[in-house]
Order: C-alpha cells, then sequence, then structure tokens
C-alpha cells in the first residue's frame, strides 16, 4: 500500500520551436523569443500527465510544479492547475537570470530542500536548449537516484518505485527508492486536455507580481488563497549567490551555427534481402556498426 | 497549436452578442453561485471570459483530437460485441478526452456537476464538434438527454442520473421503431408496471437508435394498454448497468459511421418514469426534439464550416493553366456562395440560440419569484420566437450543409471523388443532416405556422427597423420588397382557402421567409462588423433571385394544378 505522495513537477516555459518561421533567429545568432510562442516545453507535459495519473491512482497525493523564469512563465503553473495539480512555484529573479543547465539545476535542487517531494518529475530535455541535463544534475545535486527516459511510472509500493524506460533497442523495467528524479520521454502518454471547471476555477490564480501590476481596484476573489502562486527570490531559497544564474553558468555560447545534413553519396536500394545483406555487410565491414 | 474556435471571428462576434449581457444575467441569476462554487463567475465579465476558456478548451480538442481521429474513425466504425457497442478506437479517445475535460452535461446546473452554460456557448460547442467530425457531434451532443431529465423528471432521478454525466456517461434518445419514424405516434415498445418490484418493465424493439447502447438511456413507450395514439405514451429512463437491453445489430450507413446507430431488443428492462404518465410524446419529446433541432442545426453549421475551409484550402493550392483554381470566376463565385450561406445559416442558428436562452432564462428566474406581466409577455414572445425559427434553422443549415459540401466536393475535382482528401467524407457526413430529427420536409411542416400566424413576417418587419449604414441602404430597401412580394405570396396561397393547398407550396414560403431573415441577420451583423457586408450583399442577391423565383412560381400557379401532380399517385412499381 502506498499513502499519498508529494510529486514535485519541473516544468520549462519555452519558444515554440516546432513552428518556426523566418524570424525565429536574430542575425546574431540567438533566438528571437518575441517571434515564438511562448509555450509549456512539451515533455514536462509527458511528466506532468505522469504525475496526474499518481495522483488519480493514489488519493490525497498532491503536485506541485516547479518552474523558473520571468514572470510570464506563472502561465506554466497555471497551466498545471487547469490540468489538475495543486499548486506551484516559480523561481524568478533577476539574479536567476542567464542560468545554463548547472547553475539551473543548483536553483531547482536549492528550491526542492524547501519543497521536500518524495518523487520528482521532469521532461527529458526541454525543446529550446535540448540537453536533457537539467533533471539528471537535480538528482546529482539532491544526491537522489534517477531514472531516465522513462515512459511509464508502473507501480510505487511502499518506498519502491517502477519505472518501465524507452531506450533506443527496447524497453527495460527498473526500480529505484524514493525520493528520487524521473525524467520521462515524448513517447510516454500525452498530456489530458485543461478541464473546464479548473480553468474557471484557477484562471484567476497570480503571484504577487502579477497582481501588483493589476489596477489599482483590482481584488482577487476574497478568501480564496489557493489563488496565490508563490514566488519566490534567491532570498527564499538557500543557496550560494555566486552559484545562481549568470555568474554560476560556466558555459559560454562561442557561435551558433546552422547546419544542414547533406547527403552526398545517396544510394538507393530496393527492399530485397539481398540489397539488405549487402548493405549490411558494408556496414559491418567500415564499422558504422558492429 | 490550432484552435477551432479561437481561428474562427464568427464564432467570437456571436459570442459578443449585446443580449448575452441579459441571458447571462438571468441564467446566472444574479451570480448566487459564486459563493457555492470555486468555478462560478462573480458577474457578467468573469461568466463571458469563462465562455471564451471553455470554448478554447473545446476549440483545441477539436483541432487537435476529434479532426484528427475522423478519418479513421470513418474507415474504423463500431463493432456489436456480445450485444453491445465498442466504439470505433478514436471516438473512444474523443469522448474520453472530452470526459477529462469536463465538457459533458456543459448547460447542468452546477449542483448537478454542470458548468451552467447557456444555450449559446453550448451550440457554440456542438459546432466546433461537428467542425472536427459530425459523426461524433452525435455521441456528444446527445449529452442533451441530461437536459430533460432535469426539466422534467423528479428529484430521485436527477440525484440518480445528472451528476454522472459529467463524468462521462454517454446518453441515447429511445425514440424510433420499425414502424414508427417520423410517426412517433404508432410508437408500440410495451411498458408494464411490475407490482412486485415495484418498477416499470420494457419490452420490445427500437430500430435507428443513435448510439444505442448508451449508459443512460431515454424510451418513449406504451404505458397504456389498449391504446394506440400519442395518449398512451410515456417517458422512461434506462440504466445500462441492468443489462436488458441487446444491440442487435449496427446499421451500415453512408455517413456519420462513427456514430453507431443501433438496432435494440428490450427485454424485461426495468426502467423509472419521467415526469407524468401519458406525456411522453405529447410533451418531453416535443421539447427534447427542440433541442435535438437546434443540435442538428449547429451539426449542420460545423459541416459547412469544414467544408468551405477544405475548398479554400485546395482552391488555393490547385494551379491549373498556370494559376491557382482560386482565381477563377467559377471557382471563387461557388467559394462565396459557399461563405455566404455558411454565414447566413450561423446567422440564423445564434439568432434561434439567444430566442431560446431568453425565454429558459425567464423560465428559470420564474422558479424563484413571480415575473411582472411585461416580463411574462416577454417570455412568450421569446417562446414563440424560438419555437418557429429552430425548424428554420433546422431547415436551412442543413439544406445549406448539403449544398456546402457538394460545391465543396466540386471545387476538388476529381481529386474530390477520392479518398485521399476529407471532403468525400464531409459530403457523405452532410446527407443525414436535412433527414433526421425530423426530415425538411416536416421541418416545413413546423415551420409553416410562421407563416400562417404572421410571426415571421412581424418578426422581419421588427428587423426592418434597425438602421443601417448609408451604403447599406439599398441592401434594406431589396429585403422591404423581398418583404411585400412575400406578403403578397402568403396572401395569394391564403385565398385559396385549402389547407392542402397550403402544404403544397409551404416549403416555398417558408423558404422566401427564411431567405429575408437571413438577409436581414447578415445585414444586422454587418452593422456591428463590417466583415459581414460581403457575404450580407451576396446573400441579398441570392436571395432577392430565389424569392423572386418562387413568388413567379406561386402566383402563376392555379389550384387546378396540383391535379397534374397528384396523378403521380397512380403509378407504382414492383
Amino acid at each position: 500500500m502506498t499513502k499519498s505522495l508529494k510529486i514535485v513537477v519541473l516544468a520549462k516555459q519555452v519558444p515554440d520551436t516546432r513552428n518556426v518561421g523566418k524570424d525565429a533567429m536574430k542575425a546574431d545568432g540567438t533566438v528571437n523569443r518575441a517571434a515564438l510562442p511562448a509555450i509549456f516545453n512539451p515533455e514536462d507535459l509527458n511528466a506532468l500527465e505522469q504525475a496526474l495519473r499518481l495522483k488519480d491512482r493514489f488519493p490525497g497525493t498532491t503536485i506541485q510544479i516547479l518552474t523558473m523564469g520571468p514572470g510570464r512563465a506563472a502561465d506554466i503553473i497555471r497551466e498545471g492547475l487547469f490540468r489538475g495539480t495543486d499548486g506551484g512555484v516559480l523561481l524568478t529573479d533577476r539574479k536567476f537570470a542567464g542560468a545554463d543547465t548547472l547553475a539551473t539545476s543548483y536553483a531547482l535542487a536549492c528550491a526542492i530542500r524547501k519543497m521536500e517531494p518524495d518523487i520528482i518529475i521532469a521532461g527529458r530535455q526541454a525543446i529550446d536548449g535540448d540537453t536533457a541535463q537539467v533533471g539528471p544534475q537535480v538528482s546529482e545535486k539532491l544526491g537522489w537516484p534517477q531514472v531516465t527516459y522513462a515512459e511509464e511510472i508502473m507501480d510505487i509500493d511502499g518506498s519502491t518505485i517502477t519505472i518501465k524506460r524507452r531506450l533506443d533497442h527496447g524497453v527495460e523495467v527498473v526500480s529505484s527508492s524514493l525520493p528520487m528524479v524521473v525524467t520521462v520521454n515524448a513517447s510516454a502518454p500525452e498530456c489530458r486536455p485543461r478541464n473546464a471547471k479548473a480553468v474557471m476555477k484557477y484562471k484567476h490564480a497570480k503571484t504577487v507580481s502579477e497582481i501588483q501590476e493589476m489596477s489599482e481596484d483590482y481584488v482577487q476573489r476574497p478568501g480564496c488563497d489557493y489563488l496565490r502562486i508563490i514566488e519566490w527570490g534567491v532570498a527564499n531559497v538557500d543557496g550560494e549567490d555566486v552559484r545562481f544564474g549568470l555568474a554560476g553558468s560556466p558555459t559560454k555560447v562561442k557561435k551558433i551555427e546552422n547546419v544542414v545534413f547533406q547527403a552526398k553519396e545517396a544510394k538507393r536500394l530496393t527492399a530485397a534481402d539481398a540489397d539488405i545483406d549487402d548493405l549490411m555487410g558494408e556496414l559491418i565491414a567500415n564499422h558504422t556498426i558492429g | 497549436m490550432s484552435n477551432f474556435f479561437t481561428d474562427n471571428k464568427d464564432l467570437q462576434f456571436q459570442l459578443s452578442h449585446p443580449l448575452m449581457k441579459k441571458i447571462i444575467e438571468f441564467k446566472e441569476k444574479g451570480f448566487i453561485d459564486k459563493d457555492k462554487f470555486d468555478y462560478a463567475p462573480v458577474d457578467f465579465e468573469d461568466a463571458l471570459d469563462s465562455y471564451h476558456k471553455v470554448l478554447e478548451i473545446v476549440g483545441d480538442i477539436c483541432a487537435n483530437v476529434i479532426a484528427p481521429n475522423a478519418e479513421s474513425v470513418d474507415q474504423e466504425g463500431p463493432q456489436v460485441i456480445n450485444g453491445h457497442v465498442k466504439y470505433a478506437r478514436g471516438t473512444q479517445k474523443n469522448h474520453d478526452t472530452l470526459a477529462q475535460a469536463g465538457l459533458y452535461g456543459m448547460s447542468l446546473p452546477r449542483e448537478y456537476g454542470g458548468l451552467n452554460l447557456s444555450m449559446v456557448p453550448y451550440v457554440m460547442a456542438a459546432e466546433l464538434v461537428a467542425r472536427g467530425d459530425a459523426g461524433f457531434a452525435n455521441i456528444w451532443g446527445l449529452q442533451d438527454c441530461a437536459e430533460t431529465i432535469h426539466e422534467f423528471a423528479s428529484k430521485e432521478i436527477k440525484d440518480e442520473y445528472l451528476p454522472r454525466i459529467n463524468k462521462g456517461a454517454t446518453c441515447s434518445m429511445d425514440l424510433t421503431e420499425p414502424d414508427a419514424g417520423s410517426d412517433l405516434q404508432a410508437v408500440m415498445l410495451k411498458a408494464t408496471w411490475d407490482e412486485k418490484q415495484n418498477i416499470w418493465l420494457l419490452n420490445g424493439v427500437k430500430r435507428f437508435i443513435t448510439n444505442g447502447d448508451a449508459d443512460i438511456k431515454l424510451v418513449l413507450a406504451r404505458s397504456e394498454e389498449g391504446t394506440t395514439d400519442a395518449r398512451g405514451l410515456s417517458y422512461f429512463v434506462y440504466d445500462k448497468s441492468h443489462d436488458c437491453v441487446k444491440v442487435r445489430r449496427i446499421e451500415n450507413k453512408l455517413g456519420i459511421k462513427g456514430s453507431p446507430t443501433c438496432e435494440l431488443v428490450f427485454t424485461n428492462a426495468p426502467a423509472k418514469l419521467v415526469g407524468d404518465r401519458k406525456m411522453g410524446l405529447i410533451k418531453y419529446v416535443m421539447s427534447l426534439m427542440n433541442g435535438a433541432r437546434l443540435g442538428v442545426s449547429a451539426q449542420s453549421v460545423g459541416l459547412s464550416e469544414a467544408a468551405y475551409r477544405e475548398a479554400v484550402k485546395y482552391a488555393n493550392e490547385r494551379t491549373q493553366f498556370g494559376k491557382a483554381i482560386i482565381k477563377f470566376p467559377a471557382v471563387y463565385e461557388m467559394l462565396s456562395q459557399i461563405k455566404a450561406k455558411l454565414q447566413a445559416s450561423r446567422a440564423l442558428l445564434y439568432e434561434t440560440s439567444r430566442f431560446v436562452d431568453v425565454y429558459k432564462a425567464y423560465n428559470l428566474v420564474a422558479e424563484d419569484r413571480k415575473l411582472t406581466p411585461e416580463e411574462r409577455t416577454e417570455l412568450k414572445e421569446y417562446q414563440k420566437l424560438a419555437d418557429i425559427f429552430t425548424p428554420l434553422s433546422k431547415l436551412f443549415s442543413s439544406e445549406y450543409a448539403n449544398q456546402n459540401a457538394y460545391d465543396s466536393l466540386q471545387v476538388h475535382g476529381g481529386s474530390g471523388f477520392m479518398k485521399d482528401y476529407p471532403i468525400e467524407r464531409m459530403y457523405r457526413d452532410a446527407r443525414i443532416l436535412n433527414i433526421y430529427e425530423g426530415t425538411s420536409q416536416l421541418q416545413v411542416v413546423a415551420a409553416i405556422r410562421g407563416v400562417t400566424t404572421g410571426t415571421y413576417l412581424a418578426q422581419i418587419r421588427k428587423y426592418e427597423q434597425t438602421n443601417v449604414k448609408p451604403e447599406h441602404d439599398y441592401l434594406k430597401k431589396q429585403l422591404i420588397a423581398m418583404t411585400n412580394d412575400y406578403e403578397k405570396a402568403v396572401e395569394d396561397v391564403h385565398k385559396a382557402n385549402d389547407n392542402e393547398y397550403t402544404d403544397f407550396h409551404a416549403r416555398r414560403l417558408v423558404e422566401m421567409a427564411g431567405h429575408i431573415i437571413m438577409g436581414y441577420l447578415l445585414l444586422i451583423d454587418a452593422q456591428r462588423d463590417d466583415d459581414f457586408s460581403g457575404s450580407a450583399e451576396i446573400f441579398v442577391k441570392l436571395g432577392a433571385a430565389w424569392n423572386s423565383e418562387r413568388y413567379s412560381y406561386i402566383m402563376d400557379f392555379e389550384q387546378d394544378d396540383l391535379g397534374r401532380f397528384k396523378a403521380v399517385m397512380e403509378e407504382s412499381y414492383e
């Protein structure tokens, strides 16, 4: 029997790089964020669905989304609320800005220590950086086990979690103790839709900063504490200032290049066994495989 | 991410209609729910904002789940396994997604798990679902049954059944039988009172039942032994968990193949009486029918929208003689006519929905306090308008959906005839729209009252009072001329003082009224948003031509000419 769980889902607001127009890149090769809509990182949605399924199975389970970004990243926490989470924390501070994966995972780990979850579920990677580093780095910093490339959290029994991983050559089922970190693949079930009642309930959920930006006569629905989205700055998490944001980021972007793959020596094969055997022979001979 | 709601400016326009304030304030009864339910709105702006946000969810699911599933659902279809229906995989996925999103029981009050949406946004959601997949719109749209239970059933039945709807319980309305189609008075399925079990038992056969294996069924049955007409029929609710209704077969249909049309066998199926005995057909089914007709109307407009977009897309992509075919007059004329009919039928659909909304809202208010005499007059007025606009909307939107699907396929040329493009499916799906929930011919039977009682004419004269921009003056003049001709044609038919003669010309008269009404609605919309000017001009021009054809046919017709038509009755073939 598993009691209720405390889950933290790591999620990131990213520019939608899937529908890239002509103005997606600036002249200096950096991403033109203004031209791309900000979305919930797709694999983080797969992660969120895994969390919601655990909540469905184990009543009393709570889900918090943890995200780092500018004020508008509060949208990510609202998106979670619209789908069934219980709340979230927005890490936002000028001092967090400019973070590479090292500084990001440091900030997240500091916040997670305060949140004390049983499980952290994150998307495998974000579509803007494609590093797949943040989840594993968070687990290393916390000293917790990690399972990457997860497709399904199959079961939790006591303090043992069983997870199906999707790998290039097939699937693998592994177990781990709790607390731990899971990163989820896009092959996992897609996230459920927003729920109409949840949207009506939580559309007014706001961070303190957002409320301050509203007109003076704005009143949030009275007596509804659940409509406050928690905002933490550097001062709210215990950490060393030099390890946050740009200061804590050793990564330097030297140059961004647009790589176009070009097939030079294209060869067309038929589906006949003989052709395929020849190709295999060739690939083994030149050590492409084997 | 595509979204069928946010990509359609017309829907947002309809949602911003000035009457919405009154509708929402009534529907929310002064926003009393706000202290009981955390998702209830606090004021009009909040409610309207919620309407938008809910419709955005619907638009998202329709664009990204339902529409992409439509082709596989059409191919796979449902099956019967051990007397029960198994949906196509895509159908199940559509249903599960909408249930997860909380989009069932949308118009039910919050105490029953509903969203308390008024008719306009509910109808809009129906239009969106149908644009995604017209066949699936039936399964989703049968949540209408909840409305009937809510309106007429006892508290016990409401408490038992209604909370299940929002959680995704499916519904069906079981009316038709092999010998009772358009003529429901002939229903024979037997309901007998079982003293021992203290419950009604249903026995018999139903046919052509959409979604016949639903969790919750509303069944029309003969409770009064020895009767043969409507006065012996009552309405019952049946719960699938009793497992006393078997699906004998699923019909193999031309279109809407994903929607299972079932033949059912009831064997001692326990059921509860909805409302009063003997009122089944006379009161409850009639009320249900009006809702269902509005539903088919929304389904038709949604299908028209889908077909129109396919046609425009193809006409831009396809190049012949060195240019995109959309540049040829024959093609752009077809496309702009499709658009005009689409926007006209949509204008009529939402005008009708608003009428329904206002009178239902007054009924809600009347539960709590006595209406003032002025309010009662207004209630009656809106109810009368709703009653005669509903068949008009069903008639036109379903006929236009067929015409639009036909023309949109034509724009595709030979490719449209192939399974490679979705337009052939839409063309097949459209064909049922002007048949079920009352054929077009029966809509005319209901709508002709609007002609003979002068209700259409009075409403047209009201529309006539609208001030229009100077550049639209000529359209108004045109519509006034059409109205005068309409009056003359009605007078001419009336003069004959012969019911059969009126029936013979009924469709022509109803259509003349409809063209004028839709012309006005587009013209009025064009005063609020200039984007409607194009369709208003095209539609009024077409309407004038269509009406003059009908006018001359009626005016040149002699009563004796009927004989030539009756001659066909002598013919019969084996």
